[in-house]
């Protein structure tokens, strides 16, 4: 019973110590006078999360909206009211499944990248080699990625959900035969920027800080092994897929009556 | 008496139960090339981090030209490592970065140089390693003794006036060996730089050092001027210098009496049960 509890309380001490020293480096990384080439460096970064992540957002916003269409048209038309099947579909991508399954997808595509690379240059010597030539490996590595995340997924979100929304159109209206001028303006009248559109964009500028902040962290804390990179490309992707999914929950909660 | 460059002052270094380092206290005088030696696992590359500030002792100073690197803040650090270069066992290349991109990151960096002058500058540096013509390379094209050199080129790039050496010849064949000693040596004597090597290769160290420390399990077991440490007779710097495989560092790990523990009922070993 004793060895239970030192060993509850042994576990509870080294969560609060991680989030601790979590909660350190996202300080010192975002908190820090911009160098000259701070811009440059961020905008590298955005490349690399973001446009190299384009592909895959777009095939699967393409496949999820054109799914939605599909499943969305086989219920309404049982009530005759397929020309809502716009409207159904973008609200559903807008608000929830943009956001949700881009985030995802980052997570898989782009945070565990970061967390290997950040892991592969603390385990080749690179992140110390950077401190000893006086610069800070936090600013110079760690920020530029930070704020890479927090820019390009609300974009990557917007894109998943503007392709879905084709994807739905050409299997709604060009497939299905649903009535153009009903799938559009059904979604043009329904659809609010501030009610629908913001939500969905706050909830991926949220999931985008989240990602890269555990993605970094997990990189910049592994063990400089083989075994620890793995493991912390792993604790990345598990553990940023749980907290978007969780965190998804909170905020539309928080959002429901706005 | 020149001046101390480096001071240790009664350095305690705990790395969770283990004593790293267990009261110890050194000097690097200013324009001297001193190494510290001694088995692996002695915390040589760990004395170079104290140093450099990456890691803070238990207890004891650790001065830098006059000042403990241990109460600065991170901005001051990295203030003061702008006049320290190191010399990764790994080289430490970025790998992203071509080899003339490695030599100009700290000239990009810290000064204000144009970019017609920090090429002269890079060209400089790496012409003095014998690597100019791999400038344009990625750092994966190079043998390991050439980013080696090419580690020491970035090392020198703001021409520090304290250069420190982590087992700069481990792993390298005899003539990548030869260069990085006549590379270290020359470095030392032309820009008048302030060298620390850690390092287990005897002769190649004594070869180029003016003053060599030994160390092991935590303390200094003996120092003195290369010659000097031939002629020492205690049983540490003897077994240490003559490469003895037996002696007060014992050949065998801590472990129960062989025989007893091949004749025990007890089949474990960590996890696992051998019936």
């Amino acid at each position: 019973m004793l060895a239970r509890l030192r060993s509850l309380g042994r576990s509870s001490l080294e969560v609060f110590a991680t989030l601790g020293r979590a909660g350190r480096l996202w300080w010192h990384a975002i908190v820090h006078k911009p160098t000259r080439d701070s811009a440059s460096l961020v905008i590298r970064q955005v490349y690399q999360l973001g446009v190299l992540s384009v592909v895959i957002i777009v095939l699967s916003g393409f496949s999820i909206g054109a799914v939605l269409a599909l499943q969305g048209y086989n219920q309404l038309v049982k009530y005759g009211s397929e020309s809502a099947l716009g409207l159904g579909v973008a609200l559903v991508l807008v608000m929830e499944i943009g956001p949700v399954v881009s985030a995802l997808l980052f997570a898989g595509r782009a945070g565990s990248a970061v967390t290997a690379e950040i892991g592969l240059m603390k385990a080749t010597e690179q992140l110390s080699s950077m401190e000893m030539m006086g610069v800070d490996p936090l600013h110079r590595v760690v920020s530029p990625r930070l704020w890479a995340g927090f820019i390009t997924l609300p974009l990557l979100a917007v894109m998943f959900s503007v392709v879905g929304i084709w994807g739905a159109a050409v299997i709604g209206v060009e497939w299905l035969g649903v009535y153009e001028g009903a799938f559009w303006a059904t979604m043009q009248d329904g659809v609010d920027f501030v009610r629908h559109v913001l939500k969905g964009i706050i909830k991926s500028v949220v999931f985008g800080l989240v990602i890269t902040w555990i993605a970094v962290f997990e990189g910049y804390d592994s063990e400089p092994t083989s075994e620890g990179i793995s493991a912390a490309t792993t604790k990345t992707v598990v553990f940023s897929s749980v907290a978007v999914l969780t965190l998804d929950f909170f905020l539309t909660m928080i959002m429901f009556n706005w | 008496m020149p001046e101390d460059l480096v001071r240790l002052e009664n350095i305690v270094f705990r790395r969770g139960r283990k004593t790293i380092f267990d009261g110890l206290s050194v000097t690097v005088p200013v324009g001297k090339t001193v190494a510290f030696m001694g088995p692996s696992g002695t915390g040589k590359t760990t004395l170079l981090k104290l140093i450099g500030g990456q890691l803070t002792p238990d207890s004891g100073k650790v001065i830098v030209r006059g000042r403990d690197i241990s109460q600065m803040s991170r901005a001051e650090l990295f203030s003061v490592r702008r006049d320290m270069g190191m010399l990764f066992q790994s080289g430490a290349l970025f790998t992203d970065l071509t080899v003339f991109e490695n030599v100009a990151f700290p000239l990009r960096i810290h000064t204000d140089l144009s970019d017609d002058l920090i090429r002269d500058l890079v060209l400089i540096k790496l012409h003095a390693v014998g690597l100019r013509g791999a400038s344009s390379l990625n750092p994966a094209e190079l043998s390991g003794g050439m980013q080696r050199r090419i580690a020491l080129a970035r090392a020198m790039a703001l021409d520090p006036s304290l250069i420190m050496y982590d087992e700069p010849f481990t792993g390298l064949d005899p003539i990548a060996m030869g260069v990085i000693v006549q590379l270290i040596r020359r470095v030392a004597d032309v820009y008048r730089t302030t060298s620390i090597i850690v390092s287990h290769d005897i002769e190649e160290t004594a070869g180029i050092a003016d003053y060599i420390y030994l160390i092991s399990d935590g303390r200094l077991i003996g120092e003195g001027e290369p010659g000097f440490l031939r002629e020492d007779k205690s049983p540490r710097v003897r077994q240490f210098m003559d490469g003895l495989p037996d002696g007060p560092v014992p050949f065998h790990y801590p472990a129960p009496d062989f025989e007893e523990e091949l004749m025990s009922e007890d089949r474990e070993i960590g996890w696992f049960r051998f019936d």
